[in-house]
């Protein structure tokens, strides 16, 4: 099996519905022409748009087509020494001294302009990221807003939020985000900071920068004074130099547990602040009492939603044997009508992968699962000659002990196993050095208190999946992490432990 | 030791105590065989007690991980009730633990402040139990139709270095981890571990299930690096004023991301607050739709 060629899984049945010769969807491409997309971006240290020092570029592509957008600026050490310095001053001279209410309102502002530009937004994200249209339109980038919009109204009233502390920030915050949500993720590190009353510098993913830097614009025209927010691009060695920089107080890292655990080992002893967003292998359990048809949308959503580019992603499927038949057949029914293609196409259900190297350690873990024993099953969809694509996948009868259900894969790829007993489902849903989210399905209210309850993870959706909200704490458990975003909790991360005098 | 002249005829010569680590609700001796000798501030031998080995620390994780489940299942109320006990049992055993810390060195007004705060302390995070979850956890107004609710769950087992401070310390590191459903192996690397071996025997004659308090003491450069590693370990609280202390078991944390609390403190009066409790606490979010 593997790429783009046929599946060689057990045959695939006839489509009943969306596929077919006569019942194609048309395409419905969304239009391009009002983004402006210049040919080259340059670092945002201090309000301002600079080169990088010595001038070294590196390109940011559409994975859809494999062609270049633009050449983005990559920045070396003391690149990030000046924005963590732009950022020191203005915690200093500004942001620190402002009312917080003055400080709320530019937050509003910036949840108002993100607003305002959102269709230029979501084509962008596609465009550079390769998720589908429809998925960027709504989520990414509604929810950014979403989120500087709920920490703006925080920032003058820290004073409640933790009973007997002092509110006071970090300081300086570095952070470095991922790929997979580019937007999203900014605002999930940007927005609390600075509500908070931090200064941040902030590293994009290499391979999706152009949001990021579009939202370095909205900041600018917003009016946030200068070196409150500051973007620097590159690729690892950028980000490392901005977790490590001395100068930096706080550090948020969203990434893999490899990068993370490094991280983490580098602030020992340190005695600075910092939350860890790292990868996932989470659980969605059926049980024999769930809504079958519910569940399979839910397991679709969990695992397919973003090519499984998704750390919280329900890559282990676990089905009580009972209804294991029923499930698997109507899910792979349910895969044959996904549409795998251009990622502006409003029908697609499943965009570009991310970057080559992301598609190369997907089609490894292919080889992987097969070479392990595990049986794979492919949808036969049509796939794009141009672009990185991977057709939705399950490995079936896949046990505890293969890779393909120990280790993150971050691609349309879902692991299927079976369970007879309640008390079975929930060890093997735990058997996992990973945390960070799990699904349970059941119609029984009890049943599913009691599983969520027993899972050790750190987000729990019964009868949903994949569901985000700025006011509702995010992260994990265990090796996915340390520390949340969202809600009160992703505020904490933002401000001193000090006791009240 | 000191009480070890010859009797004379008028004398009783007293019962010598054994001083034992406190593992799974028992009192082993540590599997090792090693002991250290405990001295008064002159010093003069006051006892022997166990020197434990890499090997006593993963069998008191073993205990405490097997105590763990069914300690965070007690009822809140039910936990309270059993720090409310232990604080009852210090109480009852004002003077033996005064006397203890007397031979440490406190003068007796010291020492007894140092009792009375201690039992406080546990009295305190007794309280606590059913209310932190109250002031802490949320219900999430999420914009779309779901009932979403933040709750605390404790984080699992807790490796505790204890600080020096040898009562009120120890007791204000321990109550708030247990306090909050985790069970915890506490190694005890002070200058004046008598006060925790006997705190184990009040401990143990609290109701407090075996494994929830593991004590065990020694050497903290044979015991501390093996704890801090310990795959089965949740997290680590170090109640260290010293940064490489810190440092290092921070490093060997990393292997399953501990998560790790630091306690620089040497004067403990003060340190007591519910974020002792919520800071060895994880976040869990749960979403459930609305709908009929």
């Amino acid at each position: 099996m593997t790429k783009s060629t046929q599946t060689t899984g057990p045959a695939a049945p006839k489509l009943r519905l969306g596929g077919g010769d006569g019942w194609g969807y048309a395409p419905a491409p969304e239009s391009t022409d009002h983004v402006e997309l210049r040919g080259r971006y340059g670092l945002f240290i201090d309000g301002e748009f600079v080169d990088a020092k010595g001038g070294r570029t590196f390109e940011t592509a559409n994975p859809a087509t494999e062609e270049k957008i633009a050449d983005v600026a990559l920045a070396s050490d003391a690149d990030v020494d000046a924005a963590v310095a732009a950022a020191r001053r203005a915690y200093d001279e500004v942001w620190s001294q402002l009312a917080p209410r003055e400080r709320g309102k530019y937050v509003y502002r910036i949840a108002r302009v993100l607003q305002e530009r959102s269709r230029e937004l979501a084509i962008t994200e596609s465009l550079d990221g390769g998720k589908p249209i429809r998925e960027s339109r709504d989520v990414d980038i509604p929810l950014a807003a979403a989120h500087f919009f709920y920490y703006a109204g925080w920032a003058d009233k820290l004073d409640y939020a933790f009973p007997g502390r002092d509110a006071r920030p970090l300081g300086v915050a570095g952070q470095v985000i991922p790929w997979n949500f580019p937007l999203l993720m900014a605002a999930w590190k940007i927005a609390p900071a600075i509500a908070a009353g931090n200064t941040v510098v902030l590293k994009p993913a290499e391979t999706t920068p152009l949001t990021a830097l579009k939202l370095a614009e909205i900041i600018r025209d917003a009016g946030v004074p200068p070196g409150v927010v500051n973007i620097v691009t590159g690729a690892g060695e950028t980000g490392a130099a901005v977790v490590q920089h001395e100068d930096v107080d706080k550090v948020a890292f969203t990434g893999s547990t490899e990068v993370g655990k490094l991280i983490r080992r580098a602030l020992a002893g340190s005695g600075k602040h910092y939350t860890l967003e790292l990868g996932g292998k989470a659980a969605n359990l059926v049980f024999e009492d769930a809504a079958v048809d519910q569940a399979v949308e839910g397991i679709v959503n969990g695992i397919f939603f973003n090519q499984g580019h998704v750390c919280c992603a329900g890559s282990r499927l676990l089905v009580q044997e009972s209804v294991a038949e029923e499930v698997i057949s109507k899910l792979k029914d349910r895969m044959e009508t996904l549409i795998v293609g251009d990622p502006l196409d409003k029908n697609t259900d499943i965009g570009a992968i991310n970057s080559r190297a992301q598609l190369d350690k997907i089609e490894e873990y292919l080889e992987i699962g097969e070479a392990e024993g595990a049986e794979p099953f492919q949808t036969s969809c049509p796939v794009p000659e141009r672009g990185y694509w991977c057709r939705p996948t399950l490995f079936l009868r896949a046990s505890q002990s293969h890779r393909v259900v120990q280790e993150e894969i971050f691609g349309p790829v879902l692991a299927v196993q079976t369970f007879r007993t309640v008390d079975e489902g929930i060890a093997m849903a735990n058997n996992t050095p990973y945390g960070l989210s799990g699904g349970v399905w059941s119609d029984k209210g009890a049943k599913a208190f009691r599983v969520t309850s027993r899972i050790r993870a750190g987000v729990l959706w019964a009868n949903t999946y994949n569901k985000f909200d700025p006011t509702a704490p995010f992260g994990g458990y265990k090796e996915s992490g340390i520390g949340r975003e969202g809600g009160l909790a992703g505020l904490h991360a933002y401000l001193q432990p000090e006791a009240a005098a | 030791m000191s009480e070890r002249r010859p009797a004379a005829a008028s004398h009783r010569l007293p019962v010598l105590k054994t001083h034992k680590v406190y593992v799974g609700g028992k009192f082993p001796r540590s599997e090792s065989g090693r002991f250290d000798r405990t001295l008064a501030p002159d010093g003069t031998p006051i006892a022997n007690i166990c020197r434990c080995s890499r090997k006593d620390v993963r069998d008191a994780v073993t205990a405490a991980r097997a105590a763990q489940a069914g300690w965070a299942a007690r009822t809140a109320y039910n936990r309270g009730q059993v720090l409310y006990r232990i604080a009852e049992m210090l109480e009852g055993r004002s003077g033996q633990f005064g006397a203890l810390l007397a031979a440490g060195g406190a003068t007796p007004d010291e020492a007894a402040a140092e009792v009375q705060a201690a039992t406080d302390r546990l009295l305190h995070y007794a309280g606590w139990t059913d209310k932190f979850q109250q002031v802490f956890s949320s219900v999430n107004p999420v914009a779309t139709s779901h009932f979403n609710f933040s709750i605390l769950e404790p984080m699992g087992v807790v490796g505790v270095l204890a600080p020096e401070s040898p009562l009120l310390g120890l007791v204000s590191s321990i109550a708030p981890a247990i306090a909050g459903g985790n069970t915890t192996v506490v190694l005890v690397t002070g200058s004046q571990p008598l006060p925790a071996t006997t705190f184990g025997e009040v401990l143990n004659s609290s109701d407090v299930p075996g494994g929830v308090v593991n004590i065990l003491t020694g050497r903290r450069d044979e015991m501390l690096a093996p704890l801090a590693a310990h795959r089965d370990v949740d997290a680590l609280l170090l109640c260290s004023p010293d940064p490489d202390v810190a440092r290092s078991a921070e490093i060997e944390a990393v292997h399953n991301l501990k998560r790790v609390a630091v306690r620089p403190h040497e004067d403990w009066t003060d340190v007591q607050s519910p974020y002792e409790i919520t800071d060895l606490q994880e976040v869990k979010t749960t979403w459930h739709p609305i709908g009929s």
